[in-house]
C-alpha cells in the first residue's frame, strides 16, 4: 500500500471511519480556500472531534513522515489552507463548542472551529463581545483567525487578534499538547504564544483558544461621509487622526467600489461620490459625542459633500452593509477579479491611490479600491475577464505591481489577509535573506521534520539541520538546588 | 568599535565581565557581535543598568555590551502615528508632542531593556504593553546577524511576529537595537477617582468598575502593611467627556475624584535590595491576591508583592495562591541570599518548546546563560 493508503486505514483504526474521509467526491469540497485560483485535492481529510484525536493524527503523521495543513472555515484569502496532495488536510469544523464564556474574568475559552460571531453572540447577554471582527466574520473560524492574526474594521482603534487571545492549547508539529499563554496575563517564559500567532498553521494546530472579551461600548455612532475625491477623503482621515480622534472604525470606498456595492445591495450610498467613508466613532457617550463634533466639522471642512449620520441601528447596518459585501459586490461589475491586500503609512495614500491608478491605465484593467483608511490596509480589487486573452496575466501583474508600491512607501505585502501560498513570492522583497533565516530558527524549533503547513509563508522549502544539542543539566536554575 | 577592559562597575549582578562594548549604531553593534561569537564569548547586555538585578545571575558573562550611546529617535512619523526608536534611548526621554509611546516609564529605563523585560505599568489596561505597541524591531543575533521583523506600518501580517518572542526575552536571543513602536495621542483631560475599601468588598468594587462603561485607562489597587486597599481608576480623553466618565464612577463607587494619581501609582512597592515578586491570575480572582503590601494592575491582573519576613514561606503561600487562581508568581528581583533559596519562576508552561527556542536561536548558549526561565 501507499505511504498514505497505511496512513489513512491507521487514522481509520484509531479515529473511526466517519472522521477519515478518502473518497475523491468528498476530498474535492476541501480544494481550496477562499483563494479560489489554487487548488489541490487533499490527500486525506481528518475532522478531529478533540484536541486528543487532533493530536493523534499529527502523530501519524509524524511517524509516516507525511505533511499535514490545519483547516478552519477555508476562508483564508492567501491559501493557507491549501492542501497537499500528498498530505492530510486536519479540519476543525466539528470542534465547535463554546467552552466558557467568563464575563468576569472577561473572557471566553472556545474550540478552534468556533466561528468568530458565535463568540461576540455569546458574550452578549453579559454586556461583552469579541472585538476583532473580520468582515467574513459569519463564517471564519477562530483557529483561522489566530493563525493569520485576522483583523478587522475595527482594529484601528481595538488591535488585532494578538491583542485578543490569551491562551491557546496547540498540537505542535510534533504531535504534543502544549499550553501557551494562560488564563492570566504575563505567563512566565518566552511569549510563544505572541509567535504562534499569525504563524498561519506552520507553528502546530490551535484546539483551544482563549480570547479576550471586550465590554460592549456605552454608545456607537456612525456617520457616512462623500467626497469628491479619494484624496479629500484621504485627507479628511488624516486630519481626524492629527486631531487626536482615533475613531472604532473609518472605511473608505472609491467610485468604483461604491458603484459595485450599490449594485450589489442597494446601501443607497450618495450618488456621483469620487469616494465614500464610513466612519464608527464608539466609547462612553460623552467622548462620543464630542468626538462626533469634531470628525463632523473635520469633514465639512475638508470638503465632504454630504454627510449622514444613522439614526438607528438598522441604518448603522446599512450604511455597513455596502462595505462588508465590497468584495463580493464587485462580481457584479466584472466577471473576474483579485482581492489585493496592502500596506501603506497612511499618510501616503493620496500618493499611493494615483500610482495605482497609473498602474491600472498601463495594464488594461480597472482596479476598485477599499480600504481600511484608518490605518493603511488596501484592499485594491483588481477587475478584468479571464474569457479575454491575456487580461489575466494582465490583472496578476498589475497586482504585483500594487504590492511592489506598498514595499515602495515602507509598508507591508499584507494587513490581514497572510502571506500563505499566495504571497510567499513576495517575502524577499520585504525582508532580508538574514530576515527570513531568522524566522526559519522559529520555525524549526517547532517543526524541525518541516510538516506543518510547509511551502506556505516561506518562499523556498528550507531543511532544519541539526543543532549542538546541549545538556540542559547545567542549565537548571541554581535556586533550584 | 573599541572594547575596553571593563571596570569595576562592569558587571550583571555581582558577574564581571571582562570587556565592554558601547556601539552607536546597529552596524558596530553587529560588528561587536560578530566578533564576540568568533571568539565564543559569553555576551550580556546592559540598558539603564536599573533592572540587572532582575531574574537570576548570568552563569557565564566575557563581554558587556552597553547601549547608552545606541539611542536617539531614528524617525517620527506624527502623521502615521510610530516612531523608530534606538534601543538605548531612555523611555522617560521620549518627547512626542501631542503623541506618546503609551508606556509608562520607570525611572532611568531604556526601551530596549523594557521590551526585553515587558515591564509595563498602570496604562496597560488600555494600551497593553511593550508586547502590544511594538510594530517592528531590529534584533543583532548571536551570530553577528542583523535582522528585522514587523516594519513600519501598524497593520502587518508578513511574516513571524518575531518582536513577540524578544518582548520579555531578557536578552537571551540577541540584542534589540532598533524598535518600531505605534504611538498614540495624547488626551487633553484626565481624572483619577480613588476609592477605599475593605478587602471583603473589592470584587465587588472591581465589578461595579467593570460594569461601568467608562473605558478607564487604568485601574490599580494598593494594599500597604496596615490599612485598607485603595483602587485608583484612570480615566482620560476630552475634557467633557473626562468629567462626565468620573462623575458616573464616583457615583458607582463612591470615590473622590482629583486631577493627579496617588504618590504610589505606577510604582513597585519594594525597595531596591528587598524581594519583589509579580503575581497574575484572571480578574475575577484578584481579590484573592491582595494581601498586604501588593500593588498593581487590579484591571488586568498583574499584582506585585513586596515579600519580608520568613521570604521563601511567604512565597510558597503567595504562589500556591495565584497558582490556585490560574496565574503565576514570578520573583522579578531579592537579595542573592534569597535568589539561592527559592525558585524564582515556579512552573513555566511549556519550558521545552522554550528551549528548542534557545537551542536555535543561540546555540553556545552565549547571550545571558541562566539569567531566564528553566535556566535558559
Ligand atoms: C469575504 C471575505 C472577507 C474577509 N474579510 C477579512 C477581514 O476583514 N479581515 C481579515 O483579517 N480577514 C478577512 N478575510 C480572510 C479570512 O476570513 C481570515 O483570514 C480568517 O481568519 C480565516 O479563517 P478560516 O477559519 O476560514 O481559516 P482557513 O482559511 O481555513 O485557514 C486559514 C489559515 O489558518 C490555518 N488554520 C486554520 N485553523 C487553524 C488552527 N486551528 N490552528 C492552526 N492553524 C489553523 C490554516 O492552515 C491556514 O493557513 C476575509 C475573507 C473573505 C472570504
Amino acid at each position: 500500500m501507499s505511504t498514505l493508503g497505511t496512513l489513512a486505514a491507521t487514522l481509520r483504526a484509531v479515529l473511526g471511519d466517519g472522521q477519515v474521509l478518502t473518497d475523491r467526491q468528498d476530498l474535492r469540497t476541501y480544494e481550496c480556500d477562499g483563494l479560489a485560483n489554487h487548488r489541490v485535492v487533499p490527500g486525506i481529510v481528518v475532522l478531529p472531534r478533540d484536541t486528543a484525536e487532533c493530536a493523534r493524527t499529527v502523530r501519524e503523521c509524524v511517524a509516516a513522515g507525511v505533511p499535514f495543513v490545519a483547516r478552519g472555515s477555508g476562508t483564508g484569502l492567501s491559501g493557507g489552507a491549501l492542501p497537499r496532495a500528498d498530505g492530510v488536510l486536519i479540519v476543525t469544523a466539528r470542534m465547535r463548542r463554546i467552552l466558557a464564556v467568563d464575563a468576569a474574568d472577561e473572557r471566553a475559552t472556545v474550540e478552534p472551529g468556533v466561528i468568530n460571531l458565535q463568540v461576540s453572540k455569546a458574550a452578549a447577554e453579559h454586556g461583552y463581545y469579541y472585538a476583532p471582527d473580520p468582515s467574513s466574520q459569519q463564517v471564519c473560524s477562530i483557529g483561522g483567525n489566530v493563525a493569520e492574526n485576522s483583523g478587522g474594521a475595527h482594529c484601528l482603534k481595538y488591535g488585532f487578534t494578538t491583542h485578543h487571545v490569551l491562551g491557546a492549547e496547540i498540537v505542535t508539529p510534533e504531535g504534543e499538547v502544549v499550553e501557551l499563554g494562560g488564563p492570566a496575563p504575563d505567563p512566565p517564559g518566552y511569549d510563544l504564544l505572541g509567535a504562534f500567532v499569525g504563524a498561519e498553521g506552520t507553528l502546530g494546530i490551535a484546539t483551544r483558544v482563549t480570547v479576550r472579551l471586550t465590554r460592549l461600548p456605552q454608545s456607537v455612532r456612525t456617520l457616512l461621509a462623500a467626497f469628491p475625491t479619494t484624496a479629500a477623503a484621504g485627507a479628511a482621515t488624516s486630519a481626524v487622526i492629527a486631531a487626536g480622534v482615533i475613531p472604532a472604525a473609518v472605511e473608505m470606498m472609491d467610485a468604483l467600489a461604491v458603484e459595485a456595492a450599490e449594485a450589489a445591495v442597494a446601501c443607497g450610498y450618495p450618488a456621483g461620490a469620487g469616494a465614500v467613508l464610513i466612519v464608527d466613532l464608539d466609547g462612553p457617550t460623552a467622548e462620543v459625542e464630542a468626538q462626533f463634533a469634531q470628525v463632523t466639522a473635520l469633514f465639512e471642512t475638508h470638503g465632504a459633500t454630504e454627510l449622514r449620520v444613522a439614526a438607528t441601528e438598522a441604518e448603522r447596518t446599512l450604511f455597513w452593509r455596502g462595505r462588508k459585501s465590497a468584495f463580493a459586490a464587485v462580481g457584479r461589475i466584472s466577471p473576474d477579479y483579485i482581492v489585493q491586500d496592502g500596506v501603506i503609512p497612511r499618510t501616503a495614500l493620496p500618493e499611493v491611490l494615483a500610482r495605482i491608478g497609473e498602474i491600472a491605465a498601463g495594464h488594461g484593467v480597472r482596479v476598485a479600491n477599499v480600504f481600511h483608511a484608518g490605518d493603511g490596509n488596501l484592499h485594491p480589487l483588481v477587475l478584468f475577464d479571464a474569457a479575454k486573452p491575456g487580461e489575466d496575466e494582465r490583472a496578476e501583474e498589475a497586482s504585483g505591481a500594487i504590492i511592489d508600491l506598498c514595499i515602495e512607501y515602507g509598508g507591508s505585502i499584507t494587513g490581514e489577509h497572510g502571506v500563505g501560498t499566495d504571497k510567499a513570492k513576495y517575502m524577499p522583497r520585504m525582508f532580508t535573506a538574514d530576515d527570513l533565516d531568522t524566522m526559519q530558527l522559529l520555525r524549526c524549533a517547532f517543526d524541525p521534520a518541516g510538516l506543518a503547513n510547509p511551502g506556505k509563508i516561506f518562499p523556498e522549502p528550507r531543511l532544519c539541520g541539526e543543532i549542538p544539542r546541549k545538556h540542559h543539566g547545567s542549565d537548571a536554575p541554581t535556586g533550584l538546588y | 568599535m573599541e572594547w575596553a577592559p571593563a571596570t569595576e562597575a562592569d558587571h550583571i549582578d555581582g558577574v564581571p565581565a571582562r570587556w565592554v562594548a558601547a556601539p552607536t549604531t546597529t552596524a558596530e553593534a553587529a560588528a561587536v557581535l560578530e566578533r564576540a561569537a568568533r571568539d565564543n564569548l559569553a555576551v550580556g547586555i546592559r540598558g539603564g543598568g536599573t533592572k540587572l538585578d532582575w531574574g537570576l545571575p548570568p552563569r557565564r558573562l566575557d563581554l558587556l555590551v552597553d547601549t547608552k550611546r545606541l539611542s536617539g529617535v531614528l524617525e517620527h512619523a506624527a502623521g502615521d502615528l510610530i516612531a523608530i526608536v534606538r534601543a538605548g534611548t531612555r523611555l522617560d526621554t521620549l518627547d512626542f508632542g501631542s503623541q506618546h509611546l503609551a508606556l509608562d516609564p520607570l525611572p532611568g529605563a531604556t526601551v530596549g531593556g523594557t521590551v526585553a523585560l515587558n515591564t509595563s505599568g498602570p496604562r496597560r489596561l488600555l494600551h497593553g504593553t511593550a508586547r502590544d505597541l511594538l510594530i517592528g524591531i531590529t534584533v543583532v543575533r548571536p551570530d553577528g546577524r542583523v535582522t528585522r521583523s514587523g516594519g513600519k506600518v501598524v497593520k502587518n501580517v508578513a511574516g513571524y511576529d518575531l518582536g513577540k518572542l524578544y518582548t520579555g526575552s531578557y536578552g537571551t536571543l540577541g540584542l534589540i537595537t532598533e524598535c518600531v513602536f505605534r504611538l498614540h495621542p495624547v488626551a487633553g483631560a484626565r481624572a483619577v477617582v480613588t476609592t477605599p475599601v475593605p478587602r471583603a468588598d473589592l470584587g465587588a468594587l472591581l465589578a461595579t468598575i467593570r460594569a461601568e462603561q467608562v473605558v478607564p485607562s487604568a485601574v490599580e489597587l494598593d494594599r500597604p502593611d496596615d490599612g485598607p486597599v485603595t483602587v485608583a481608576v484612570l480615566v482620560e480623553g476630552t475634557p467633557a467627556g473626562v468629567h462626565d466618565r468620573a462623575a458616573q464612577l464616583e457615583k458607582a463607587t463612591g470615590g473622590t475624584t482629583s486631577a493627579d494619581p496617588p504618590p504610589w501609582w505606577g510604582r513597585y512597592p519594594w525597595q531596591p535590595g528587598e524581594t519583589g515578586v509579580k503575581l497574575t491570575a484572571p480578574l475575577s480572582r484578584v481579590p484573592a491576591l491582595a494581601e498586604p503590601g501588593v500593588r498593581g494592575s487590579a484591571g488586568t491582573g498583574v499584582l506585585y508583592a513586596r515579600l519580608t519576613g520568613d521570604i521563601p514561606a511567604r512565597l510558597d503561600r503567595i504562589r500556591a495562591a495565584a497558582i490556585a487562581a490560574g496565574g503565576h508568581a514570578v520573583v522579578l528581583t531579592a537579595p542573592p541570599d534569597v535568589r539561592e533559596r527559592v525558585d524564582m519562576w515556579g512552573p513555566v508552561p511549556g519550558l521545552a518548546l522554550m528551549r528548542r527556542v534557545k537551542d536555535r536561536f543561540d546555540p553556545g548558549h552565549r547571550f545571558a546563560p541562566g539569567r531566564f526561565a528553566g535556566g535558559i
